[in-house]
């Protein structure tokens, strides 16, 4: 982005200052960031989600705003709009107006640093990965404020242990990640990125018997972070109504969960980043592309990087409705007893492998990337098993 | 660099502009009749007893401290673990890997302190001996 500015300053806009031209090009940044991509992503997340959980619950799910419903969002944003917006009289104000602020600026920012390509990203910090961990955990914050200044008993639990719950799992969630730090040797995510190749051998993932761990881990205190199911106790609707947001109305209530299916993105941009090659193409690709257009080996490595991303989002939108939620003792227990010793574990094992075999060890490599391709064709397998097996008649008509 | 850094002030403007923007818009649009019972919190149709405001458990706070703790300790190794690839590129990879594991090891040592005094269970098992427990002539008391 700062490569813009400097183009834009130079060639087009003789007279403005550079400052100015900066100004312009963050301010355009950070908009079409929200309104192009943020944005949609999480209104269509919400639609998806929705069908998808249809789908496995056999019903039909919204299908009357526009074709197959896939406008409900934007119809469930103007309703949130309109919708009178109660603050109860027994809430803490401040904290109560504060908190969606919060709650959406911990998911927002950290799109600072996330990559969309090679070139695509909107600042390439230098402390990249300790930005987004930093960032994502103002969302705690943000969360506890919501559950505090409610005045509610239910918003009052669900906050309580949105905290434990988010800062618990970010233990696990650092030591996964350094891991793949040792080994990158630097916490700026294009770094990170071009440390790893296109094709699955490159990867992180299957460097060393450690890190496929080291992924599960990350994956696993991620969702825990984000609220998700199988985690999902602050919001557990079974049990505390609807947790921390259980006093929100209209607006406020659509930006916590805009931030919640925002963060879907989020965790696996992380995941894509740190273990699965991120935005990588192979070289002889790239080299094709680039012969047809200079920015077409962008928008595939785009493609790319957002596909990955695709695969973890409906991945933790089916756990949600697979695997039922845990007890708040397990999941503290899960957490310091299982996945922080184990993470820890695997820290120290990649930093010895990384002494013994500097170079990697390449039939270890091969060998872990052929039992990952065997549980995804078996994890495809039973999907489409299960798809054809349980066959529900849906309306495919647009207009009924 | 500077550009970085402040691409991360204006996105929390831009950001909080459009949270801002968008509940100012909602109140230009939106109905308001207040009522008495819309003030009221949430509690089953009921009418509220007493306040939220209570002193939760203090195991919140354990694992607070906990916390702390692990997060030092992740903050900084994460300096060392970047340039431990230069190190091990120098030939000096198992010094680098027993001062990270000096210092990371003190810390788990404190996770099995913590561990085996019981404090990652979330029920704790309280024991009761006979001067703890209350007479039911105390407990009727209460």
């Amino acid at each position: 982005m700062e490569q813009l500015a400097i183009t834009i300053h130079e060639n087009y806009l003789w007279g403005a200052p550079l400052w100015a031209v900066n100004l312009i090009v963050m301010f355009g940044a950070s908009a079409v960031v929200l309104m192009l991509f943020v944005a949609p992503f999480a209104g269509i997340t919400s639609f998806v989600e929705r069908r998808i959980a249809a789908r496995i619950q056999d019903r039909i799910g919204p299908n009357r705003v526009g074709p197959q419903g896939i406008l409900q969002f934007l119809a469930d944003g103007i309703k949130s709009l309109m919708k009178e917006d109660l603050i109860p009289t027994d809430a803490d104000k401040p904290l109560f107006i504060l908190a969606p602020y919060l709650v959406f600026l911990g998911m927002f920012t950290t799109f600072v640093a996330i990559p969309f390509s090679s070139k695509l990203i909107v600042s390439d910090l230098n402390v990249g990965l300790l930005f987004i961990f930093a960032t994502s955990a103002i969302t705690a914050v943000g969360l506890v404020m919501a559950g505090w200044g409610s005045g509610s008993k239910w918003s009052m639990l669900g906050g309580m242990r949105a905290a434990a719950q988010i800062i618990s799992y970010e233990i696990p969630t650092g030591l996964a990640a350094l891991c793949v730090i040792l080994l990158a040797g630097s916490l700026s995510l294009q770094t990170i990125i071009a440390g790893q190749g296109a094709y699955p051998w490159q990867w992180y993932l299957f460097n060393n018997p450690f890190n496929p761990l080291a992924f599960f881990i990350l994956l696993a205190s991620l969702v825990a972070e984000g609220n998700r199911a199988p985690f999902d106790l602050p919001e557990a609707e079974s049990e505390l109504v609807s947790g921390y947001n259980t006093e929100y109305s209209g607006m406020r209530f659509l930006f916590i969960f805009f931030a919640e299916w925002a963060n879907l993105y989020i965790i696996g941009a992380l995941v894509t980043v740190l273990f699965l090659g991120g935005w990588q193409i192979p070289v002889g690709v790239s080299e094709w592309a680039g012969g047809v257009a200079s920015w077409f080996p962008q928008v595939l490595q785009f493609l790319t990087f957002f596909l990955k991303v695709l695969v973890f989002v409906f991945l933790i939108i089916q756990l949600r409705w697979t695997l039922p939620r845990v007890r708040m003792d397990q999941l503290m227990e899960i957490c310091w007893k299982y996945l922080v010793p184990v993470a820890f574990v695997c820290v120290m094992g990649v930093a010895l492998w990384m002494i013994i075999w500097p170079e990697g060890l390449p039939w270890m490599t091969y060998l872990l990337t052929a039992v990952a391709g065997l549980i995804v064709a078996y994890y495809c397998y039973r999907v489409i098993w299960q798809l054809r097996n349980t066959k529900a008649t849906l309306e495919f008509n647009p207009f009924v | 660099m500077l550009f970085n850094f402040a691409n991360i002030l204006v996105f929390v403007l831009v950001g909080g502009g459009f949270v801002g923007v968008s509940l100012f818009v909602s109140r230009l649009i939106q109905p308001r009749f207040p009522t008495l019972e819309k003030g009221l919190i949430y509690e089953c149709g009921e009418i509220p007893v007493d306040n939220a405001w209570i002193n939760y458990n203090l195991r919140y706070y354990l694992v607070a401290i906990i916390f702390v703790i692990f997060d030092v300790e992740i903050a900084f190794v994460y300096p060392v673990a970047t340039v431990f690839k230069n190190w091990i590129a120098e030939g000096k990879g198992m010094i680098a890997f027993i001062e990270i594991m000096v210092f990371a090891l003190i810390l788990f040592v404190g996770l099995i302190y913590v561990w085996k005094k019981g404090d990652l269970n979330w029920f704790k098992e309280v024991v009761v001996t006979e001067d703890t427990r209350r007479t039911p002539e105390e407990a009727t008391a209460l």
